[in-house]
């Protein structure tokens, strides 16, 4: 089955990265996303720009009309997703698990089954 | 990340909604600092055993408030004061809190904040200087070393700007429209001289002056998550952005200059472009153009281009023009002028700047801009009249180095000197 795993952080701390601290969560996620890459069962992995270059776009009362910002102002902000091929919700919990202890910093991560697919035709 | 990392990033990213709350209960910069200190002492103290708590900001305001109470009780205790209203107007605060530390309300505190440190009678470089200690929260030495002051000097620095401050008073009622835009302007004043200050000093003592521009990205993107609507302040953001993505890219092995059109556009930051042309689409999309705006939308226009060939010149030269109607100056117009060199050539761009000549000719970059026009022209020694008059106004080796390259490639490739010149008789 194929999981979506949402990343879920306080983005006034991620931004708080240094530049090398930075470098090296992205290194030590990587060696997470080699391992599952190499057993086939990664798909696309996405990391997002801050929510300050997001904009909304809300229909409501037959119009559209677009906000500034993403959807709801919460304590947390989605920072990035993976898309994994995994036997079951513990596998998938793993592989978060395996994320979760190569970020050092708080923060979540949500695990959710798809129930489409299409995998599009954009390179990387 | 060590293991204390972690609790470091999070009083760090806490700090300017902490410090910002602490001082609406204070009313003093000195006794909120003091509060947020012993607070991060004892998160310092509690949170490797206890884990982060859920909210670590409001954990910080929590203790440090208490801790300011406690110290506040004590010292009247031993100074003798009245001290009932003093504690009595803290009891009435403190119903507030819970639902004081539900998110939105934070704003105007982090602003008030910010403001304080904006003040427009505080000369630059004490904006600066308290922006960094009193919501940064880099350390005394710290800021010393990105100024180039001994730490004494910069302690005495800080403490002047403090008193200023504590004079002008502070303002603590909720702000309304008017207020909030004016403070509004007035911080993104200061974030911009923070970034200026880092730009400006970036082939300073390694690393520090880059330390300041991160440190201004952060505080406008901590600016815009407070005011998501605003368009200025998304303009700030991207311009600062675009800017920063070409550190790498600004200098030379050598350490001189490199032109924008010279440089290697792969060391340009590309996710910090891609988050500064999000913002600048977003920005525009609310038709009220302002001076970041514009200035964002061609530094834009200069990301956008792969290649220096691919530049559109004729929409810079437009942003120049209506940055010149909201924001008419000298500087802005000798801008435009390189764009309208790369348009219809050197000699309409020397006409252009040939009339602000009086008021630039304390400015490197008029007589850098001059002496290049001059070598396009094949006027060489006029051209090194004008590289000998900015090297004598650079204010920092990069750009000395800029300026002796040029005038090493006229001393090498010396050019045919049309037949017309009058060029530097006697020289």
């Amino acid at each position: 089955m194929l999981y979506a795993v949402l990343c879920y952080n306080d983005e006034s701390v991620t931004s708080s990265w240094s530049k090398e601290e930075d470098d090296r969560v992205m290194r030590d996620l990587s060696v997470v996303q080699r391992k599952y890459a190499e057993s086939g069962k990664l798909g696309p992995v996405a990391r997002l720009v801050p929510t300050t270059a997001a904009a909304t776009l809300r229909h409501s009362a037959g119009e559209t009309i677009v906000i500034d910002g993403p959807f709801a102002e919460t304590k947390e902000q989605l920072l990035g997703f993976y898309l994994i091929d995994c036997a079951s919700l513990d596998e998938a919990l793993d592989f978060a698990r395996d994320l979760s202890n190569a970020n050092p910093s708080t923060g979540s991560y949500e695990v959710r089954p798809l129930a489409l697919y299409k995998p599009g035709e954009l390179p990387s | 990340m060590t293991d204390t990392a972690w609790i470091d990033l999070a009083l760090v990213s806490a700090r300017p909604q902490a410090m910002g709350a602490l001082l609406r209960y204070f009313r003093s910069l000195d006794l909120a600092e003091e509060a947020f200190q012993e607070a991060c002492i004892r998160a310092l103290k509690n949170w490797p055993r206890t884990g982060p708590p859920r909210d670590p900001a409001a954990w910080l305001i929590f203790v440090g408030r208490n801790s300011g109470i406690d110290r506040v009780r004590r010292q009247s205790r031993e100074t003798a004061l009245p001290p009932e209203e003093l504690l009595s107007d803290l009891g009435d605060r403190e119903s507030e809190l819970a639902d004081r530390l539900d998110g939105a309300h934070y704003r105007d505190d982090i602003l008030r904040l910010l403001f304080v440190c904006s003040n427009p009678a505080l000369p630059a470089t004490q904006q600066i200087a308290l922006a960094l200690r009193i919501v940064s929260g880099l350390s005394v030495r710290q800021i010393a070393r990105a100024f180039l002051v001994g730490e004494a000097a910069m302690e005495q620095r800080i403490t002047r700007a403090k008193a200023r401050v504590a004079a002008a008073g502070i303002p603590f009622e909720t702000p309304d429209a008017a207020d909030r835009a004016e403070r509004l302007a007035a911080v993104a004043t200061m974030i911009y001289l923070v970034f200026n200050e880092g730009y400006s000093a970036m082939n300073g003592p390694e690393g520090v002056s880059a330390d300041l521009c991160d440190e201004a990205i952060r505080l406008s993107r901590l600016l815009l998550r407070l005011f998501p609507a605003e368009p200025e302040i998304m303009g700030l953001a991207a311009l600062l952005l675009l800017q920063h993505s070409r550190a790498r890219a600004r200098f030379d092995a050598a350490g001189a200059v490199v032109l924008l059109e010279d440089q290697d556009r792969q060391l340009w930051n590309r996710p910090m472009i891609t988050e500064a042309l999000a913002m600048i689409d977003k920005a525009m999309r609310h038709r009220r153009p302002g001076p970041y705006q514009i200035q964002a939308a061609i530094a834009a226009l200069h990301a956008r281009a792969s290649r220096p060939e691919e530049t559109d010149w004729e929409e810079i030269d437009l942003l120049y023009q209506a940055l010149e109607r909201l924001q008419p100056s000298p500087v802005v117009t000798l801008n435009r002028a390189v764009a309208v060199s790369k348009r219809e050539g050197p000699e309409a761009a020397l006409a252009m700047i040939e009339p602000l000549g009086e008021r630039l000719s304390g400015y490197f970059y008029y007589h850098g801009l001059r002496g290049g026009l001059l070598k396009q022209l094949g006027l060489a020694c006029e051209a090194r009249k004008a590289f000998n008059q900015a090297i004598a106004l650079a204010t920092n080796a990069a750009e000395a180095a800029y300026i002796r390259t040029q005038l090493d490639h006229l001393a090498a490739a010396p050019m045919p000197e049309p037949s017309f010149s009058s060029d530097c008789p006697g020289a």
